[in-house]
């Protein structure tokens, strides 16, 4: 640092060494420039990808009511919940689901018979590493007597290091099999000695969800007091709906799906809340509020909070603060959190009015009929401390805040981990639920742990995983990877421009879609109608039009190719934007833009139609739920124009509209979702002039 | 203190600049507290077209910091320094062509290339010493791995393309 102090003087006097000494500076100085700007570009791709994610978040929240009404409207048990909830628990414990399934002779994925033994769990590794599929009767055999075995257990799990001398802690893995053949490949399977957590979010996103949840349910049979699952935010069938998992496990089990559906929807309720290792560190999956109660926690009735996606109660009430629980009319007994937990008949003391009547607030908390009805009931204290728990974030300040972007959970800051340390004689929290870049992060002077197992969660070299270890003397050690074997080869230049391709390529879709509203915009900076803007003003347009809170100016140079460093003709730079991502010219391009932008909506919308999970929904339907969609969303297409398509695609006119056809007519299927190809689909349909061309084989 | 010349054209100049150095600053306030850690401040100020050495960096440190140094920048005392630094156009990039003669003046009998150990011995011995990260990481683009050895004009040629 000082040096150039030093050399200056050094150099005047040896004058060989003068020469070689400033060359060197030189080419250090500028080497350590293009190095900052990469770390640069790395940062604003990272932004991109979160904003783009928080704000489809956001988006989703903002929907939560029309959804809420569509899974009550076409939900055919939407009537007498009784019934159906003895229906269901009566299926269940008979096993009718599954027995009467037939394995053919000529399958060759693995078999599983149970009491499940050490060597099937491993052999199903095995047999997911070779991309075997395990049948549906042995997958619905596995989710049975997962169930069974979770329903004994507590909400709050506890560990010890005195059995297994040290437990492994891994964060989401959101369907990245890879990352956890990695992680049982490079840390060793579980075992007695061996005692693995794993803090949630298991599935979604990525594409080996199934197999993931498989190879957890079994080693937790095998292995019940080692292997322990902690609930995530994404075990949760509403989430499931919009973020992957519905459809993997739809597309991998044609004819049983919608049983795994149902079940796994059970089991992810009865997965623990947190997990307690030596009374304490903590493991659970979001964070705290500010009103910890680890008693309350343990006693609750975990199972009957079947989604965690009902927030609107919380957010209309105070923005500011967290809602309190203070409200509860019972005192939490003192002491730890004991493991028992009440009896599913007790019903927990409410404080909040009358919860379960009609017009009631939008709580799903119970099969109750949920009706889309009145804002801001206040939310009872169970579902709130389950959301806080699956859904907050820490953050520096201090203090303790509503969560506005993920919709649900606290912000919580230093004094309120220090709070629930002390209150329960803790040392430190380990969570998951953010992504870090490194695949972990402490904070709070150490006091929290932030781990994230999904390697290259964004793309290929975003980010690494990370998976904690904890001895006796429960210090973290930390262990990083990349499961992908490509990203070592390639230089840091090389890492950071495939992801920020990938990162500008979302960019650049969500700009096209909104086409319309950024030339109304740009033409309100262009008074004089030159069709130029300045590139502040170019900044500013799209800021106000995306809502997205990224750097533009620092963008610039990758989304904007103008000669001239300040001002932009804005019209040829839209029509470039078209040009890419248009696929064909007889859709009105509004129409096409609208789908663009509402893609994943339309997708769980879709999903939610199609109850009985057949692959089709009616054009009735299809009509009726675009209407709905369209007022609810205040978008103008008209209904006629939407029908016409409809029936475009409705070759064989039979009144039924294939799902994955219409939404693959518009490219909003993503492009590398399924392995299997439209060939499954049994209604082919053939290219003509009906407006939209089957997509070729992927 | 500095004083602003309330000439109309720099005016605008000054608030282009606010803006830009804004946004790069976001960039790496990860908490929207309008302050980043000051190891990132290097590549703030980096990635906002100065190209400083290590020691200019740190004099420019030692304004911009707290009096009692916390380990952060708050945005306030930034933006009027920084302003300054792209007003004044402190710590311009250095031109191709003198980073390809500082390159020849380390190869004096002009072969063309450096070999890897002599790159190492200069990158990590002279002027400003790379840490041993930075050293790797140079290495890793830098090196063809057939002859062990580093083609500058090639290197200087790919890298500045990459920069855009």
């Amino acid at each position: 640092r000082f040096i150039h102090k030093w050399g200056h003087s050094l150099l005047a006097r040896i004058s060989t060494h003068f020469t070689a000494f400033k060359a060197a500076a030189l080419i250090q100085r500028w080497y350590r420039r293009y190095m900052a700007r990469l770390e640069t570009r790395r940062c604003c791709t990272w932004r991109i990808f979160q904003s783009i994610e928080y704000a489809g978040q956001q988006d989703h929240v903002k929907l939560h009511d029309f959804f809420s009404y569509l899974v009550d409207h076409f939900t055919p048990n939407s009537n007498h919940e009784s019934e159906y909830e003895a229906r269901k628990d009566s299926e269940m414990e008979k096993g009718s689901d599954y027995e009467s399934i037939e394995v053919p002779d000529n399958y060759t994925g693995p078999r599983l018979s149970f009491p499940l033994l050490p060597n099937h769990a491993t052999a199903l590794v095995e047999a997911f590493r070779l991309k075997q599929q395990l049948h549906a009767r042995y997958v619905l055999n596995l989710l049975h007597e997962t169930r069974k075995h979770l329903v004994q257990l507590p909400n709050i799990n506890r560990v010890s290091t005195c059995y297994s001398e040290e437990i492994t802690v891994c964060g989401d893995l959101h369907g990245q099999l890879d990352d956890l053949i990695f992680i049982f490949h490079k840390n060793g399977l579980p075992s007695p000695e061996r005692a693995y957590v794993f803090n949630g979010d298991f599935v979604d996103r990525g594409k080996e969800s199934v197999e993931i949840l498989m190879i957890l349910f079994a080693f937790m049979l095998v292995y019940p007091k080692e292997f322990r699952l902690n609930r995530g935010n994404h075990e949760d069938h509403m989430v499931n709906l919009r973020y992957g998992l519905t459809k993997e496990v739809m597309h991998k089990y044609k004819t049983h799906g919608k049983k795994i559906l149902k079940i796994l929807q059970d089991v992810f309720c009865w997965l623990h809340l947190a997990t307690l290792v030596d009374e304490k560190v903590l493991i659970l999956h979001g964070g705290v509020s500010d009103m910890p109660d680890l008693e309350l926690l343990a006693k609750l009735d975990r199972h009957k909070v079947l989604t965690t996606e009902v927030v609107s109660c919380e957010r209309e009430g105070r923005a500011g603060s967290c809602p309190g629980a203070g409200s509860a009319p019972w005192a939490p007994p003192p002491g730890l959190p004991r493991g028992h937990r009440a009896s599913r008949s007790s019903s927990i003391p409410c404080s909040c009015g009358p919860p379960w009547g009609p017009g009631a607030g939008r709580c799903r908390q119970q099969a109750g009929p949920p009706r889309a009805g009145r804002r801001g009931a206040p939310c009872p204290p169970r579902q709130k401390q389950v959301v806080d728990i699956l859904w907050s974030d820490p953050m520096a300040q201090e203090g303790c805040k509503a969560n506005t972007v993920r919709g649900g959970g606290c912000y919580f800051g230093p004094s309120v981990t220090e709070q629930l340390l002390q209150k329960y004689n803790l040392q430190f929290l380990i969570r998951s639920h953010e992504r870090k870049p490194e695949g972990y992060e402490f904070c709070h002077r150490r006091k929290v742990l932030t781990i994230f197992s999904a390697s290259n969660y964004y793309e290929v070299g975003s980010n690494r995983g990370a998976y904690v270890k904890l001895g006796p003397a429960l210090t973290p050690y930390i262990v990083q990877y990349q499961a992908n074997k490509e990203t070592h080869r390639l230089t840091m230049r090389q890492r950071i421009s495939r992801v920020e391709e990938s990162a500008l390529r979302s960019l650049w879709e969500k700009l096209f879609a909104s086409s319309l509203d950024l030339l109304g915009e740009f033409k309100k900076h262009d008074a004089d109608k030159t069709g130029l803007i300045t590139l502040s003003a170019w900044a500013e347009a799209v800021e106000s039009v995306l809502h997205l809170g990224l750097p533009w100016r620092m963008l610039k140079p990758q989304l904007v190719n103008s000669s001239t460093d300040n001002t932009l003709e804005y019209k040829s730079w839209l029509e470039d934007l078209a040009k890419e991502q248009l696929s064909r010219e007889n859709i009105q391009s509004s129409l096409l833009e609208t789908l663009y932008r509402n893609r994943p909506n339309l997708e769980a919308i879709f999903r939610i139609t199609d109850s009985d999970h057949s692959g089709f929904i009616s054009l009735d339907e299809f009509r009726q739920t675009w209407k709905l969609f369209s007022s609810h969303m205040n978008i103008d297409i008209t209904d006629d124009c939407i029908c016409d398509l409809a029936r475009s695609i409705d070759l064989n006119r039979d009144g039924h509209i294939d799902i994955n056809e219409f939404l693959e007519a518009f490219r909003i299927v993503e492009q590398s979702s399924t392995e299997g190809d439209t060939s499954d689909c049994p209604q082919a349909t053939n290219t003509d002039n009906s407006g939209c061309s089957k997509p070729s084989k992927r | 203190m500095w004083r602003i010349n309330l000439w109309e054209g720099t005016e605008l100049v000054v608030a282009e600049f606010h803006k830009k150095i804004k946004d790069a600053f976001e960039v790496f306030d990860h908490e929207a507290n309008n302050t980043v850690d000051v190891r990132e401040i290097r590549t703030i100020i980096r990635s906002l077209g100065c190209c400083p050495s290590e020691g200019e960096l740190h004099d420019l440190i030692v304004e911009i910091e707290e009096e009692e140094p916390t380990g952060y920048i708050r945005f306030e005392k930034f933006l009027p320094v920084m302003t300054k630094v792209l007003l004044e156009k402190r710590y311009r990039p250095i031109p191709e062509d003198i980073l390809l003669r500082s390159f020849e003046v380390l190869d004096p009998s002009k072969r063309g290339f450096l070999t890897k150990e002599e790159l190492i011995k200069y990158m990590t011995e002279e002027g400003e010493p790379f840490s041993q990260e930075e050293m790797e990481e140079m290495l890793s683009a830098a090196i063809d791995p057939e002859s062990n050895s580093i083609r500058y004009k090639d290197y200087i040629a790919m890298m500045v393309v990459d920069d855009g």
